[in-house]
């Protein structure tokens, strides 16, 4: 468990350079893109189109989030990672936009993974239902775009956002699937003893 | 003096408010153990992040989890307490208040077109369950508000009930294949609430009682404490581990309640995550509130 500390945007071969169990502290910019409203975003990577942002090496977060407008400053009040195969990522996405990192928790599909691989691309996991840290790491609102619609998409400023673990390295190795396997391994064993009743 | 629907508001509203900005202690002291207890280095570092997240929210006066729940409420009113007004007027206003105030992501969404009025009121939300206490002065109020993510996972079955029943066996195997197949998606380590026999309506009900019911409480009957211990051990051999990432700690504890059924059996399981969100208080007749 080696534990690292990267700043976003990332570079390829940093990125590529981790492995499944490392721990990593972030700092830097990170979007809510993932959201609930997430599908005018995928839209545009279905339709290979240019987003309005600039997305390449960038981190990609699965969260909800509630701000609040201040005469014209947006604040924070609160954010945490949601489940990512709740929120399909379209695996063109990662691609055309040259995402190298996801945030999540609970990991992503396999074809999510084929095209992380490709573009070199990671999993990390933080800690589900822990908004108190993720929110205190937050330490400001760059940019909202698609600002009044549902699908809006919320540039966050960072420090040291952590733990976050990487679940899926992007060789593909993936600690979700590991686990799967050893749970189901270790299901079969299983006895259940009668009781003396 | 009588209790008003304006201390019954404002009494649900600190309530939810105290419930997702704090952890109760007993669910504390199980994760400090666990931390303790855990083998896999991983697994022991999401925990102290569990912990240290807990101190951030109390800290910096913020949400536990980001999951606000559905609001939900329990309802003990003492049969000499003096209510005037509409009680679940006031639950609805208390539950509006907050949820502007501070502010919330009100999640819930119309049956069946998924709208999502934005204020966290609908039909039949809040969830509230009404009992009473014979004698007592007070109403005693808890708000436990309903998280998302363990509730895909609960699970309900039937088995035989009569004088010759399904063996116990069959109810710890529909536990253990529940959870295992849950995996890490309902953001273990779990509190698990059990609900064995009564009736179809009643044994969810009781599930969800053993699922906000102190973890350091155990069933009073030694041969129900003995399954909730055997169940706790099994389920943390599955591996399953903090947040599916491997481990010990899959399950912090599993409650049962239980109850005398018909020829049904009935089986209910209530699937909780660590933040288990909770906080209770009486307020009495001259309005003195005392929290819990």
């Amino acid at each position: 468990m080696k534990e690292i500390r990267l700043i976003s945007p990332l570079n390829e071969s940093d990125v590529r350079n981790l492995s499944i169990g490392d721990v990593i502290y972030l700092s830097g910019r990170v979007y809510q893109i993932l959201g609930p409203g997430s599908t005018k975003a995928m839209e545009y990577a279905k339709r290979k189109e240019k987003l309005p942002f600039e997305l390449e090496n960038g981190v990609i977060c699965h969260i909800y989030s509630s701000i609040k407008k201040i005469n014209k400053d947006w604040k924070l009040n609160y954010a945490g990672v949601s489940t990512s195969t709740y929120l399909p990522i379209e695996p063109n996405f990662i691609r055309n936009y040259k995402i190298r990192a996801l945030i999540g928790k609970g990991g992503v599909g396999k074809e999510t993974i084929d095209a992380m691989k490709e573009v070199g691309c990671v999993y990390l996991a933080f800690t589900g239902g822990c908004a108190a840290l993720f929110t205190t790491r937050v330490k400001g609102l760059e940019a909202i775009h698609w600002e009044d619609t549902p699908e809006r998409v919320i540039a966050f400023k960072v420090e040291a956002l952590g733990p976050l673990i990487v679940g899926i390295d992007a060789r593909g190795n993936s600690v979700y699937e590991k686990i799967d396997d050893e749970v189901k391994k270790r299901l079969l064993k299983i006895r259940i003893m009668p009781s003396t009743v | 003096m009588p209790i008003t629907e304006r201390m019954v508001a404002d009494l649900c509203a600190g309530l939810y408010e105290k419930a997702l900005k704090t952890l109760p202690s007993d669910v504390m002291e199980a994760l400090r153990k666990a931390e303790e207890k855990e083998t896999e280095p991983i697994a022991k570092r999401i925990i102290a992040s569990i912990i240290e997240n807990v101190k951030m929210a109390e800290e910096s006066d913020l949400v536990v989890c980001q999951d606000t729940g559905l609001p939900s409420y329990f309802f003990k009113i003492g049969t000499k307490s003096n209510i005037v007004g509409d009680l679940k007027k006031a639950i609805a206003e208390g539950t509006l208040k907050i949820t502007q105030d501070l502010p919330l992501i009100p999640h819930c969404y119309h049956c069946i077109t998924g709208f999502n009025p934005g204020t966290n009121l609908g039909e039949r939300v809040p969830v509230v369950h009404f009992d009473i206490i014979p004698e007592a002065e007070y109403i005693e109020v808890t708000a436990a508000p309903i998280e998302g993510g363990g509730e895909f996972f609960n699970a309900f079955k039937n088995f035989r009930g009569l004088t010759r029943p399904d063996p116990i066996e069959f109810v710890k195997k529909f536990v253990i294949d529940t959870i295992a197949s849950a995996g890490g998606r309902p953001c273990p380590p779990l509190i698990v609430g059990i609900g064995i026999g009564t009736s179809f309506d009643k044994v969810t009900m009781i599930a969800r009682e053993a699922s906000i019911r102190p973890l350091n409480i155990r069933h009073p009957d030694p041969f129900i404490r003995k399954i909730e211990d055997e169940l706790l051990a099994t389920i943390n051999k599955l591996g399953i581990g903090p947040m599916g990432m491997g481990g010990d700690t899959t399950a912090l504890a599993v409650n049962i309640e239980t109850g005398h059924n018909g020829p049904c059996r009935p089986v209910a399981i209530k699937i909780q995550c660590w933040a288990a969100m909770k906080a209770s208080a009486r307020i009495y007749s001259d309005g003195t509130v005392v929290y819990l």
